[in-house]
């Protein structure tokens, strides 16, 4: 590398992956009061190796627009001078898979997305990518914007030492206005509702009913 | 008299409120055949109610560009022969998408592509280079801004509203059946000779699953196995069996891929791939809320699992509690 690796990596938090979300009374979100919240699992991913230092741009309870955020994140690389951008592919709340994508376009960077694997040779990093049909290999030299798929690793576990440690650990506190971003949402939100719910199902007692339930349905 | 005032304002307000402009349809071909997601993003495209303008990027552009001609309801198509575009790296295709898209000749108010990896790639990058926010993964189409999109890995539908002046979206392939290529038409073709953005990233290689069994995302049948097979050994002796007696493809659980029963880019679920097919059978699958997202939209859905509490008989139509290894061997043969 001609320069050393300044890497950053965006991280979300959302309601935790095993938790069943439940929709508001007035249909318009998902009811966040009192619901656990973890690091976003593709964040985790990202992640990975303990942190230097921590930004946390505060931007209090609203929900921010992919756009808006990269518009925000490309601020932030540009200030610290990161040439490596590794971000979660999705986020599990919105599903948009939008961010790092839009960060690459921004900085007018390469994008290296679902990652399965990665290597630096040389000035180059080497990404092998998920993709339909199974996986690709792309190469690129820095600046790189990396999104993680769930096969990359396995996120480790902070130790308690490691996290006593990281109390002391810098943690710069920011808000919106310090950046010149217009958050104003492109999306309008008209209704959230529960997906159709199946009718109950019936259960059979050996393989030859099964076959006949499949018969009748059409189904084989 | 008096009427034909009153109605002036209220008729430009109609005007204005009905975005009117072409839909530009980016198609995937593998070759020169059409992908089916392709043909569903197709289908979103024509309930947009706009004329669509098909656009092909790469060396077979052409001759994927006279299997176009098969599809009704299009209006026009554009390529671009540059073997730049060959795989679909979005640092090369997107920039030439927005320049498109921006040239006001063409009158382009919507961008439509399949939710697949592809689509998945180059999408929001064009929302970057055009400042418009993408509606990604839509399940229907309620009106030519307002769209039905699932979040919460399918836990919720979310109807939204996009407020850009270009709208951008991606269509989930297994929401919207992919139009039929039956037709003989002779659409104005136009080609382009983009000029191709330079960047440091080259595509190296790729390491394709090869099958002759119907493709995950577009089988009529899927059986899928989970954790519950315990080896690559049973995935393949149970399995493949069962799938080749049914005609069907073959998906994975998460639990499945990461213990190395088979590849990858079977994984059904919130971030594999999302089906729909006639029949989806599970077997020694648990139903974890993550893989649901991936099926749950399937017409039938059979779960085969010893386990009688596992989340996946909340969903399915018929389920079969017993043993696996001695229920699957049985099961396909009396199906074949």
């Amino acid at each position: 590398m001609s320069s050393k690796l300044n890497i950053l990596v965006p991280v979300k938090r959302v309601i935790d992956f095993a938790i069943k979300p439940r929709i508001n009374k007035t249909n318009t979100g998902i009811e966040k009061t009192g619901v656990k919240f973890s690091i976003n699992p593709f964040c985790d991913i990202a992640v990975t190796k303990g942190a230097d230092s921590s930004t946390l741009v505060d931007v209090g309870e609203e929900e921010i627009e992919p756009l808006s955020v990269a518009k925000i994140l490309k601020q932030v690389v540009e200030k610290n001078q990161s040439n490596l951008v590794i971000l979660g592919k999705q986020a599990i709340d919105d599903d948009s898979n939008h961010t790092g994508q839009m960060l690459a376009g921004l900085l007018n960077w390469p994008q290296a997305t679902n990652a399965a694997k990665v290597e630096i040779k040389n000035d180059e990093v080497f990404v092998t990518r998920e993709i339909d049909g199974g996986e690709e290999t792309v190469k690129s030299k820095l600046p790189l914007i990396i999104t993680t798929d769930l096969r990359l690793n396995e996120p480790r576990y902070a130790t308690l030492p490691n996290m006593m440690k990281a109390k002391k650990k810098p943690l710069e506190k920011l808000k919106l206005s310090d950046f010149d971003v217009d958050v104003t949402k492109r999306i309008e939100v008209l209704k959230v509702e529960e997906p159709p719910v199946r009718n109950a199902g019936i259960k059979v007692g050996n393989v030859d009913e099964l076959v006949s339930k499949l018969k009748d349905l059409k189904a084989i | 008299m008096f009427r034909s005032i009153r109605l002036q304002p209220l008729r430009s307000f109609k005007s204005y409120s009905q975005r009117f402009g072409s839909t530009l349809a980016f198609i995937e071909a593998q070759g020169d055949s059409i992908s089916s997601a392709s043909l569903s993003s197709l289908n979103a495209a024509k309930q947009i109610g706009n004329p669509i303008i098909a656009i092909l990027l790469g060396s077979s552009a052409k001759s994927a560009a006279e299997n176009l001609q098969k599809i009704d309801g299009l209006d026009k198509i554009l390529l671009a022969s540059n073997n730049e575009f060959d795989h679909n790296l979005p640092e090369y295709l997107s920039p030439v998408l927005t320049k498109l898209i921006q040239d006001e000749s063409k009158d382009i108010s919507h961008f439509i592509t399949p939710a697949t990896a592809v689509g998945k790639n180059i999408l929001p990058r064009i929302g970057a280079l055009l400042d418009s926010q993408p509606v990604s993964d839509i399940i229907k189409v309620q009106d030519s801004t307002t769209f039905v999109r699932p979040i919460y890995a399918g836990n919720a539908l979310t109807t939204v509203k996009s407020l850009d002046s270009k709208v951008l979206i991606s269509a989930r392939p297994s929401a919207f059946d992919p139009v039929q290529a039956s037709g003989s038409n002779s659409y104005p073709i136009e080609e382009l000779t983009p000029e191709v953005e330079s960047s440091s990233v080259e595509w190296v290689s790729e390491n394709l699953v090869k099958s002759e069994r119907p493709d995950l995302s577009s089988a009529k049948s899927v059986v899928a196995g989970g954790r519950g097979l315990k080896s690559k050994e049973n995935f393949d002796q149970l399995i493949t069996p069962l799938a080749d007696a049914l005609g069907a493809g073959i998906g994975a659980t998460r639990a499945a891929v990461d213990s190395g029963f088979t590849d990858n880019s079977l994984q059904v679920g919130q971030t594999g791939k999302v089906v729909a097919p006639d029949l989806y059978v599970a077997v020694g699958v648990s139903g974890a809320i993550q893989h649901l997202a991936g099926m749950k939209d399937s017409k039938t859905i059979v779960a085969i699992n010893k386990d009688e509490e596992a989340p996946i008989f909340n969903v399915a139509d018929i389920g079969l509690v017993g043993d696996l290894f001695e229920v699957v061997p049985e099961l396909t043969e009396k199906v074949k």
